[in-house]
């Protein structure tokens, strides 16, 4: 079973490899509306996702974090990026599937998705 | 909210709001009284008795980009519903505590879903608060206490995807000895 004890090894693992991760220098940042909206349309699987991607390939420039109501209820779950030089982008009724697609697509290559942006499903 | 552990995400989200540094969440499994006991506890800035009278109303907010607040609504009806008891505690400057208790075998309650996953998100969210959790049944109980493992990480961001992981792995470990989880 976890213990602290495996904690202790893991933080001797990350502080033994170069590059840790500091979320005040990322450049990268990744908010999910986590208000009672947000929740209950299904936010959480999308920042889970979103960390579990961004664990898995290492993108140590990432921060992923969460944001309140932004006002655009009926759009939950919201997910915005912001990138360095680049314009907000807002991402609207979102899913861990579209989640994974993001990262490799917008966070990585750096082509927006537009399909699943606010402007691609407002009506 | 399709189960109980998102309405204790999105209570959790005033206590942050509220500028607390430490938030305790608990949950017990009383089945004895026949009971699921979720207790929500900040120290952060408190309410005033005129605005603790208008928590439960869901036309008042103190958000500014709509004119509804459902979350505590939302809870307080999940233990009305249940024949459970809903009541919040709060003083200025010393903090608030939110008490749901909802009928355990009650055919109208939510399941409790992934309470581990609204632990981590919480953490993840929020890396400079504390929180405690603890969870009870009738096989034992346990505790993650986020000043435990910042302790242990010295300095280590607990928003750390490798923590998160870590702090997920051992929620679900600790829960699935003491049986709890699964009502």
């Amino acid at each position: 079973m976890k213990s602290l004890a495996e904690l202790q090894a893991l933080r001797d693992k990350m502080k033994s490899s170069i590059g840790i991760r500091d979320d005040d220098q990322a450049s990268i940042r990744v908010v999910v509306g986590m208000a009672t909206c947000g929740i209950a349309a299904g936010a959480r699987p999308v920042l889970a996702a979103f960390t579990e991607e961004v664990a898995k390939r290492q993108l140590n420039n990432v921060a992923v974090g969460q944001t309140g109501c932004i006002g655009i209820c009926q759009y939950e779950p919201v997910v915005e990026v912001f990138m360095p030089g680049q314009e907000k982008v807002t991402y609207v009724k979102m899913t861990a599937e579209k989640a994974a697609r993001v990262v490799s697509d917008h966070l990585v290559n750096g082509n927006v998705v537009t399909e699943y942006t606010i402007g691609a499903n407002a009506k | 909210m399709q189960e109980l552990s998102l309405n204790i995400l999105d209570v959790a989200q005033n206590s942050v709001k509220a500028r607390a540094t430490l938030i305790a969440i608990s949950v017990e499994e009383d089945a004895a009284a026949d009971l699921l006991r979720i207790t929500i506890a900040d120290n952060g800035c408190g309410m005033t008795p005129q605005v603790l009278s208008r928590v439960t109303d869901p036309f008042y907010t103190t958000r500014t980009t709509r004119k509804v607040g459902l979350g505590v609504p939302l809870l307080k009806m999940g233990c009305e519903m249940t024949d459970g008891r809903f009541s919040i505690e709060s003083e200025p400057g010393k903090g608030t505590t939110v008490l749901a208790a909802l009928g355990l075998r009650h055919i109208d309650r939510s399941p409790l879903g992934d309470i581990g996953s609204t632990v981590v998100s919480l953490i993840q969210c929020n890396p400079d608060i504390d929180f405690v959790y603890t969870h009870r049944t009738e096989k034992g109980e346990f505790s993650a206490d986020t000043r435990e493992f910042r302790a242990v990480l010295e300095g280590i961001p607990l928003s750390s995807p490798e923590v998160v992981a870590f702090i997920r792995a051992y929620i679900g470990e600790h829960l699935n000895e003491i049986e709890g989880g699964r009502v």
